[in-house]
């Protein structure tokens, strides 16, 4: 099984920490999982212009394979005018419309304050099931004030990051293991 | 150009023919790729056999990738026009927007006098990138560039001597294109995807539409269909006297789950070359339905699929992709002997009686 999160900040570490944590988690708790995480900080991403995802180069063409080869998805974006931030809008722009179908997917927010608590739910997951994405009904989010550094100050953040492993893991195992006892017995 | 111009008689029902976009992948169930030489050889040996099996079409895409093998379509469509006598021959599609109109019109003209009438214009705009670059045009420019040839195009048909001025071409001051068609004129057609918006261009410029209905509810095609002869009639055309042929995939087995379970894996692994990603088996398994449009089943559904859609969309002619994502050649002409024995004849016969125009 393979789990792709991808980190949605060009700048900053509070997205990425959180990801970071969430992969050693994913990772602890099955042996059967494959983590790669996509820090867009590190990556050089062009801007879609609606061709064919193949056809773009560079690290861009790596983030939309690497998606797309995917079993599960976490998009991690911190709020940016009380939204997703762009960056992440354009990972999602450059793959084909259905390109989540059977993809477990949930969000990790990071922000400055709880104003934007609802980030995840009223604007990332509508995207998502545009997508067809499977959407996993819990996410994560994050205040600054939860994160000093490089290190997560909160226990209770913890704790959630755990359970959203085993959130994702669960989901993603079972709905993969029904999805194939059910195209077997299509025709 | 009226129905007969088009060379399309709705009285004789139906017309029925295939096509192919020229691939060449490795068949998906045992890895077998056609060498290129063997793969352009079936070809014209299929067109040939879809003659003797009775369809009235044949035509070949032009394609200039990884697994195609008919970048240059019109020297195969050539061989085709000399092996065939009857058949009519066309692509499926040109690729407007990176050729001159001036050349895609002296072929198809030679063609068609090769062939004593029978050649036909299918324009396309590309549906993969690649051959921007190989060809040196600007993907920015792919809408642009294609209204604006596929106009010259027109013109030149229409028209011995044209005069004309673009952006993508140096203009043509009272100049002649030589060779002319048999009778003068040969049918031009815009290839259109399902969506409404080529459709909606193609009735502006009344002229007819191929559109291809691969997979996905018939009533959403039907949406384009509708539009395309709502904005003919709009623009002064008569819908009666344009056609509309409709392309879709083609799969028949002695039974639906024989033909589902044999035709996926080709569906499946020719989408994920051609796209990126695989067809959704789910969504594949729902074609078996009637209101889907993939012809895929046993003879008996399959008919009544293309009979359901020549209700809904009241097309002169449908041409049936065959051969996609590796099929076999002895499989592709197996669906021709199903196409000529079991499917047409009856196809003909219920539409000679509801002709539509």
């Amino acid at each position: 099984m393979k789990i792709v999160l991808v980190s949605g900040a060009v700048i900053g570490s509070k997205t990425v920490t959180i990801l970071n944590k969430l992969k050693d988690a994913l990772q602890a708790q099955s042996n059967q999982v494959e983590v790669v995480l996509l820090d867009l900080r590190q990556l050089q991403m062009v801007f879609s212009d609606g061709r064919d995802f193949r056809e773009y180069s560079g690290d861009t063409l790596r983030v939309a394979t690497e998606i797309m080869s995917a079993d599960a998805l976490v998009l991690g974006s911190p709020v940016y005018q009380a939204g997703i931030s762009g960056a992440l809008k354009n990972v999602l722009d450059l793959l084909p419309a259905r390109a989540l179908a059977d993809k477990v997917t949930t969000a990790v927010i990071t922000a400055g304050s709880p104003r934007h608590f609802l980030v995840a739910d009223y604007q990332l997951k509508p995207i998502l099931n545009f997508m067809k994405a499977v959407p996993l009904a819990s996410s994560l989010y994050v205040e600054s004030k939860d994160i000093a550094g490089d290190e997560i100050i909160t226990g209770e953040i913890i704790t959630r990051i755990d359970r959203l492993a085993s959130d994702l893991l669960l989901t993603t195992e079972t709905y993969q293991a029904q999805l194939q006892r059910l195209e077997d017995s299509l025709f | 150009m009226t129905m007969a111009d088009y060379r399309i008689h709705p009285e004789n029902g139906l017309e029925v023919g295939i096509y192919t976009l020229g691939d060449r992948m490795p068949d998906p169930t045992t890895g077998k790729i056609s060498s290129e030489k063997q793969r352009i050889d079936e070809l014209v040996e299929e067109a040939t056999y879809a003659e003797q099996a009775g369809l009235d079409y044949y035509g070949l895409g032009e394609s200039h990738q990884q697994y195609f093998t008919n970048q240059a379509h019109t020297v195969i469509l050539g061989a085709i026009a000399n092996a065939t006598q009857n058949i009519k021959i066309g692509s499926a599609a040109s690729i407007v927007s990176t050729t001159d109109p001036v050349r895609l019109f002296e072929d198809f003209a030679t063609l068609d006098l090769l062939s004593d009438g029978r050649a036909e214009i299918v324009g396309g705009r590309a549906s993969r990138l690649g051959i921007f670059d190989l060809l040196g045009y600007k993907y920015e420019d792919y809408a642009e560039l294609f209204e604006e040839k596929f106009d010259l195009l027109l013109q030149i048909a229409a028209n011995e001597r044209v005069t004309w001025s673009g952006k993508f071409r140096a203009p043509l001051n009272d100049i002649a294109v030589y060779p002319r068609p048999l009778n003068g004129k040969m049918p031009i057609w815009r290839a259109v995807g399902g969506p409404a918006e080529s459709a909606i261009k193609a009735g502006r410029a009344g002229v007819p539409m191929v559109i291809t209905t691969l997979a996905g509810p018939v009533s959403r095609f039907k949406e384009s269909v509708d539009i395309y002869r709502d904005v003919l009639r709009k623009n002064g055309y008569d819908p009666a006297e344009i056609p509309v042929t409709t392309a879709g995939l083609f799969y028949v087995a002695e039974d639906m789950t024989t033909a589902l379970r044999e035709y996926y894996p080709h569906v499946d692994e020719g989408m994920r070359l051609a796209n990126g990603y695989g067809f959704d088996k789910r969504a594949f398994a729902a074609q078996r339905d009637l209101l889907q449009s993939m012809n895929v089943g046993d003879p008996e559904a399959v008919v009544e699929k293309i009979l359901y859609q020549y209700e809904q969309f009241g097309m002169q002619r449908y041409i049936a992709q065959l051969d996609f994502a590796g099929m076999p050649h002895k499989q592709v002409m197996r669906q021709i002997d199903y196409l000529g024995e079991k499917i047409v004849p009856v196809v003909k016969q219920y539409t000679r009686a509801y002709p539509k125009k």
